[in-house]
């Protein structure tokens, strides 16, 4: 079980409440798909994704990248149960998706920068620190079904 | 891994923006990368790496010189940073791992203060450049 400090849950908490699921998440998809264009081998079925502006402007990759970030705040609702949270879906990555977990991790530092870029000064180093904890843990937990 | 014209437009197009403040983020970058990746510490023992520390500081504006440097030589970053390459190679031999860490943590320092420079296809760009140059710092390793 990973062990969160008091001041890495209170930076985690105060962060997610200010974030606009949908909003960051469809940044964070499309952000994956123009910086690493490799991902877009998940997506042959969302239509257009021959330019940033065609991902940007897509409305599955807006849709997708609002339910996987609003599938991130299960993690961020129970800290203390990560792996257990994310079981059936880790199960689904490997099964059905066939997703490797390097994906995982490049989302997440995607997630990272887009915080970034909308807190600015106040994603401080200690944030910074809380947050690539956290998504390095939820990395961990989508591929620790994996077989 | 190539660098495209319009990555270079890119990139240099972040870099000319932000050279006025390159010493500070160039010592964020390793404040960010100290506090985030803690192991990265191992490399500094004989550091202060306290809060506002001068050695960081220091190393700070080293480590944004290169970049610049490789920046305003993106046609032959590998003849740019030469040297620092042998450097890097014979007597500091930092694991590969760590270049990618740096570069996010220096991404995140652009994105912090300037999150409008940092659009998606210059955020691609810049994220290259940062592999070409950690390519560059390994390639005499083995």
């Amino acid at each position: 079980m990973v062990h969160w400090s008091a001041e890495e849950k209170q930076l985690i908490a105060s962060v997610w409440g200010k974030v606009s699921v949908e909003e960051c998440g469809a940044e964070a998809l499309a952000r994956l798909l123009i910086v690493y264009p490799w991902t877009q081998r998940f997506f042959s079925n969302f239509g257009n994704l021959s330019s940033p502006t065609a991902i940007l402007g897509n409305p599955k990759v807006q849709a997708h990248g609002k339910k996987v970030l609003t599938s991130f705040g299960e993690a961020v609702k129970n800290l203390d149960n990560i792996k257990g949270t994310f079981s059936q879906l880790s199960e689904l990555h490997c099964d059905k998706l066939h997703v490797d977990p390097e994906n995982f991790r490049l989302l997440g530092d995607i997630l990272i920068i887009v915080l970034a870029s909308h807190f600015g000064r106040d994603f401080t180093p200690a944030c910074q620190f809380a947050w690539q904890k956290l998504v390095g843990v939820v990395a961990h937990a989508l591929a620790h079904r994996y077989h | 891994m190539v660098l495209s014209p319009q990555d270079k437009t890119n990139v240099k197009g972040v870099f000319s923006k932000i050279c006025g403040h390159a010493e500070d983020y160039g010592a964020e970058t390793l404040e960010r990368m100290f506090t985030t990746y803690p192991q990265t510490k191992t490399y500094f023992p004989h550091y202060d790496l306290g809060k506002g520390s001068a050695q960081v500081k220091a190393h700070g504006k080293k480590v944004a010189a290169a970049l610049i440097e490789a920046a305003n030589n993106i046609d032959d970053i590998a003849g740019a940073l030469s040297k620092l390459s042998d450097l890097h190679a014979q007597k500091l031999r930092v694991d590969p791992v760590n270049f990618k860490l740096l570069g996010q943590c220096f991404l995140v320092v652009v994105a912090c203060h300037n999150p409008s420079i940092l659009t998606p296809e210059v955020h691609a760009s810049l994220d290259k450049f940062l592999c070409a140059v950690g390519t560059v710092l390994t390639a005499k390793y083995r």
